[in-house]
């Protein structure tokens, strides 16, 4: 008998047949839920019904997953405004409350992996630019040390931002109320945000966030503190689920000495407008041109 | 031929009718206008949201207890009020009824002796601390919470952070450190 040969257009054939049957078949056999975040649009790309729909699912979603309501929004940026962040480096005291606070507000995970966003650094008297020798994991039993001041850091909303510029699937973009915001659906968790930040002002969920049910804050938003999933990127997002509607972030209400400062870079009238024109205010690393909107000073 | 000096008076007159009754008028209404602005500015300035002051829960009103007291402003040491230990610019500060009004104890007193409520404080403070006072107006000192926007602020009153008998900050125990890298806790 004649040994029939298999040919190269055989072989095709057997392989497009098996990966359509294949993906066919998952598809198949995923939720409708699973199907629609498979073919969802990118976040910009979406009309209001589109946003709507997918913050129903993902609220369903999460009753499920964690078996409490949240309330997902997907609101816009206010027109005329642009946010800014002041921080007073001499009362400053290092506590960390504001990490905690920030912790708190935005449903970080709490350990396995830790994800705080904002470090407080530990920098001697007279050794403002010698930031390689910060330290932040100081532990001393009382805060503020003598001969050291302190300087949180977190993502500083760049206007000029390099880590939107590297993100190889637009999956964190900067809105227009200045915030810098990162799509969780989206996001691949390459991390190269992550090395192309130069205030290591990004995080990142090594495996899923963990929280215990009485610690989830439930007033979330798409962008900002919404249940992240493993592998995936985030960051200080200003608390855009509360200064959208006009409220200061978690970390400004947290402050014990007034250090933290927040207002709308466009209101003439604000606070962070007031202290830019009579304070010495400087920002971190200006010479790399990434224009943050970040602004440290000293009132005394 | 010399001219009498009724005839010069009409010439003098000309030159207060045409050069400088036009320039007198707007003075003397300018000058009217600044005195109606003075008299009809508010004493005292503006107010500001605050939050109710942190006193010790029972305490105010103060009148519930010193209404039929006796006053006496004779520096001592107290048998109530054990608790408070002024220690606030001792050369100045000496004793309580520089800021404490001695006949209405559910008041303060400015300098210049005006009564002001204990949510007013804040001008009492302003007094030697001008500058800081000003920071505060603007939102740059001190803290503020709720609502930046819409009129739902609230400015933490000086007294809300700044104990007045005993304003130096106590140092504060912080919160822990981040985990590590390699720690078991931040590890898989």
């Amino acid at each position: 008998m004649a040994h029939k040969r298999f040919t190269r257009r055989e072989f095709l054939r057997t392989l497009a047949v098996a990966g359509a049957s294949g993906a066919a078949f998952s598809l198949a056999s995923c939720t409708k839920a699973e199907r629609e975040q498979f073919f969802q649009k990118h976040f910009l790309e979406m009309t209001e019904s589109e946003k709507k729909q997918t913050v129903k699912r993902l609220e369903e979603r999460y009753l499920e997953q964690y078996g409490l309501t949240f309330s997902v929004s997907a609101q816009g940026a206010t027109p005329h405004t642009l946010w800014g962040y002041g921080l007073d480096l001499s009362r400053c005291i290092g506590c960390r409350r504001c990490v905690y606070g920030c912790v708190r507000e935005n449903n970080l995970s709490r350990h396995n992996p830790q994800v705080q966003w904002i470090r407080v650094l530990r920098l001697k008297k007279g050794n403002l630019t010698n930031l390689e020798q910060a330290e932040d994991y100081y532990n001393p039993p009382e805060v503020p040390e003598e001969g050291y001041f302190y300087m949180p850091v977190q993502c500083q909303h760049c206007e000029n931002p390099p880590c939107v510029k590297v993100c190889p699937v637009h999956a964190t973009w900067k809105e227009p109320d200045g915030l810098v915001v990162v799509d969780y659906n989206w996001c691949i968790g390459c991390r190269y945000c992550m090395a192309a930040c130069p205030y290591r002002g990004r995080t990142f969920n090594w495996s899923e966030p963990k929280l215990r049910k009485d610690e989830w804050n439930t007033q979330v938003h798409y962008l900002g503190n919404r249940p992240r999933i493993r592998n995936v990127v985030d960051k200080c997002t200003f608390c855009i689920q509360r200064v959208r509607n006009g409220r200061y972030p978690a970390c400004v209400e947290a402050c014990p000495t007034g250090t933290r400062k927040f207002g709308n870079l466009l209101d003439p009238d604000s606070e962070i407008r007031y202290l830019i024109d009579h304070k010495r205010v400087f920002r971190l690393k200006e010479d790399l041109n990434t224009e943050p909107k970040f602004y440290y000073f000293f009132a005394e | 031929m010399a001219e009498s000096p009724a005839s010069s008076l009409p010439f003098f007159r000309i030159i207060l009718r045409r050069l400088m009754l036009p320039a007198v008028i707007p003075l003397v209404a300018v000058l009217l206008a600044g005195m109606a602005a003075a008299a009809s500015d508010k004493k005292g300035g503006e107010e500001f949201p605050v939050p109710p002051p942190p006193f010790t829960p029972g305490i105010f009103p103060c009148s519930s207890c010193h209404e039929g007291m006796e006053v006496n402003t004779q520096k001592r040491e107290l048998g109530e009020h054990t608790h408070i230990t002024l220690r606030h610019a001792p050369e100045v500060l000496t004793w309580c009824f520089i800021c404490h009004d001695a006949k209405n104890r559910d008041k303060l007193h400015l300098v210049n002796g005006d009564l002001i409520d204990f949510t007013g404080s804040y001008r009492l403070c302003g007094q030697c601390h001008g500058t800081n006072y000003r920071d505060w107006k603007a939102g740059i000192h001190g803290k503020r919470i709720g609502y930046f926007a819409g009129g739902r602020r609230t400015y933490f009153l000086c007294v809300n952070c700044h104990n007045p008998h005993d304003p130096k900050f106590k140092p504060l125990k912080p919160e822990p450190p981040p985990f590590r890298p390699l720690d078991k806790q931040n590890g898989p």
